[in-house]
């Protein structure tokens, strides 16, 4: 198969690839079902989208205008725009300061629980891993989220591996009404939902989801989900449409940039968020870009063909293609490299990062495995005085909870 | 014509230049506030960070005049909440409303700002509505209560200057309240042109914070906008349009 990154695979993987699977297309029971052709779109889009067949001219045409169209974010994701980098970030940093001032908005991770049911052959969580498994009780929470508080920090984003069974919505209510004792913007990282139940979380207060699809390829998709309800692949691409639907403010859209083709599937993750934007005009759109990482078991996990200079052209292309949106740089990147992003395109930035569980109290009995490696370990202080020695402006708060 | 004072809620103003924060550094407000000479200045209550890090309020010195807005407001009912906690906290009864329910323009919904002021006038805010310039519009919310009518010049950020100017004149024409031009204002030279128009005042934010200085750029809109002041009153010179004056005079023929 074309673009299948090597690193990812073991012995144990290989021999799982070649057992039965569930079909992916196919709901299981209990998932919701939406009427939504978004899913027909993206897919469509990304199938007609051929990187290869754009030039120079394409690229400056992009470049020139105000309000770009699918054809020029394909030009700017093309290989024909990499000589262009330079004229590219320089537009993108025009577009940033013209929508976000110098403002970049703090916040920082906290992950409740890593338990999971899917098979995910990349991820650090995925069940079939060893690693040391624990979830928070809701004093531990309490505890994590008072001490996250103290450094200054007004936003928070709830993680959780993706296991129904040990991480229930009931259980993340609660951390979410927690949370609004300690934080002003609670975002959700957690396995997609049904609207109803984002519905219940909002209530609970949260206001944003993100939803990462990994890849936008459905037979790749297959490959890498094994096993567990993750492996759906329908339910997951319409979990941000359910979101809104629920009465979240914003959605968050990201693939992981390394699992395939990543042209076209930062093609696919810019239009997904332009289509749900179009039909639901009131939605805040977030966009991370995650690379892959190594994880616990195996050290050579890599982004394959995605390089920084690759990185930071899907970066620039998502902000000049949705100039509003917010881009979030994760801490699988290093300090180097945020801090540049931040002063191009990026406009949100995580700091005091763990990926474990209950690593920010020392006393804190529950303690689990990372997700994956990280990059940039600096604490709150040192990215905001970073972020302030570059004449950016760290803002710790951006939104208002209201119902 | 003589110079009156700005009257906001029964408040008066010399400075006719009104302050965006959104968009530039924190440490940066205050000098920007005294070049600019201005006395309001917005405050964003989802950026307020009382007793944190980054709290915009630590930064406005204490004789400004505090215009909480509703950013983030997607309909009437979330920017009448948030104006009333605004209230609650302690920024006093000024409030420019802003209702949006577009992530990509940040137009504002007039339908819903028409019923926020409505309710939040009866409540005893001074209410600041931003608008779409529309002149059935700002009738509206004259009768419903607005202490003056805050129309958009162009897209917010978009620094295109007076897009929206045949209508902006309009309401300057037709409406008794203050017009304080918001959004869009990209250079010194529009606002100065806005008040030449009649505005009675004008508001920025992008266009200041995206200045190599952000200061010098603040004092640059104080003095256009004075300028344009000056104009107005003065009663603009005769503007001769190519071909406007007859040679001989038309009315010659009379008895």
């Amino acid at each position: 198969m074309e673009h299948f990154n090597e690193s990812i695979l073991n012995d144990e993987i290989l021999a799982n690839l070649k057992k039965d699977r569930i079909d992916h297309m196919t709901y299981l029971p209990g998932m919701e079902v939406l009427e939504s052709d978004t899913m027909r779109k993206v897919l469509e889009a990304m199938e007609t989208y051929d990187y290869h067949h754009y030039t120079e001219s394409d690229i400056m045409r992009a470049l020139e205008k105000e309000v770009l169209s699918t054809e020029d974010f394909g030009a700017l994701l093309s290989p024909a725009a990499a000589p262009l980098l330079e004229q590219i970030a320089q537009k993108a940093q025009f577009e940033t300061r013209k929508h976000f001032g110098n403002n970049i908005y703090m916040f920082t991770p906290i992950y409740i629980s890593n338990y999971c049911a899917n098979y995910c052959i990349y991820c650090g969580f995925n069940c079939h891993n060893t690693i040391k498994r624990a979830k928070l009780t809701e004093q531990e929470i309490e505890k994590e989220m008072k001490t996250i508080s103290e450094t200054g920090l007004q936003e928070i984003l709830i993680l959780t591996g993706e296991s129904r069974a040990k991480s229930d919505v009931t259980y993340i209510g609660e951390a979410c009404k927690i949370a609004r004792k300690y934080f002003k913007v609670i975002g959700l990282e957690i396995y997609p939902l049904n609207a109803d139940e984002y519905a219940y979380l909002h209530k609970c207060g949260a206001d944003y989801v993100t939803v990462f699809q990994e890849t936008y390829n459905s037979d790749k998709y297959e490959t890498l989900h094994l096993g567990g309800q993750k492996r759906i692949f329908p339910y997951r691409i319409n979990a941000q449409e359910r979101a809104l639907k629920g009465g979240m403010r914003g959605v968050g859209f990201a693939a992981l940039l390394g699992l395939d083709d990543f042209r076209k599937d930062a093609f696919a993750t810019g239009y997904h968020a332009y289509i749900l934007q179009k039909k639901y005009p009131h939605a805040e759109i977030a966009f991370s870009c995650p690379r892959l990482r190594p994880i616990i078991n195996n050290d050579k996990i890599n982004a394959m063909d995605v390089h920084e200079r690759e990185l930071l052209q899907v970066v620039c292309a998502y902000r000049l293609f949705m100039p509003f949106s917010n881009i979030t740089i994760s801490t699988r990147e290093c300090a180097r490299v945020r801090d540049n992003m931040v002063n191009i395109a990026a406009t949100k930035i995580s700091a005091g990062v763990s990926t474990g569980i209950g690593e920010h109290v020392k006393d804190v009995e529950s303690k689990g495995d990372e997700q994956f490696e990280i990059s940039d370990g600096r604490s709150v202080e040192e990215v905001y005085n970073t972020l302030l020695k570059n004449n950016l402006q760290p803002v710790m708060s951006d939104s208002i909870y209201v119902s | 014509m003589k110079n009156e004072k700005l009257v906001l809620g029964g408040q008066e103003f010399t400075s006719r230049f009104i302050l965006g924060s959104g968009k530039f550094s924190l440490e940066l407000v205050k000098a920007c506030i005294e070049k600019a000479g201005a006395e309001i200045i917005t405050l964003a209550l989802r950026r307020v960070n009382e007793g944190g890090l980054a709290n915009i309020l630590d930064y406005i010195p204490k004789n400004i005049t505090l215009l909480p807005n509703t950013s983030g407001a997607r309909n009437a009912e979330e920017a009448i909440r948030i104006a009333r906690l605004s209230r609650e906290v302690g920024y006093g009864n000024f409030v420019k409303l802003e209702v949006i329910r577009d992530s990509k323009y940040l137009l504002p919904d007039n339908y819903e700002t028409i019923k926020a002021t409505e309710v939040l006038s009866k409540e005893g805010f001074v209410v600041m509505p931003y608008m779409y310039p529309d002149l059935n519009v700002a009738r509206a919310l004259v009768d419903a209560g607005a202490a003056c009518i805050m129309p958009l010049a162009a897209p917010i950020g978009s620094n295109k200057g007076l897009s929206a100017k045949e209508f902006i004149q309009i309401l300057i024409d037709e409406i008794d309240l203050p017009i304080i031009v918001d959004a869009g204002i990209g250079r010194p030279s529009q606002a100065c042109e806005a008040m030449e128009m009649g505005a009675d005042a004008v508001m920025a934010n992008t266009a200041i914070a995206t200045a190599g200085d952000v200061a010098v750029m603040a004092e640059a809109f104080k003095k256009a906008i004075e300028a344009g002041r000056s104009a107005y009153l003065s009663g603009m010179g005769r503007v001769i349009h190519k071909g406007a004056s007859a040679s001989s005079p038309l009315t010659g023929f009379l008895q």
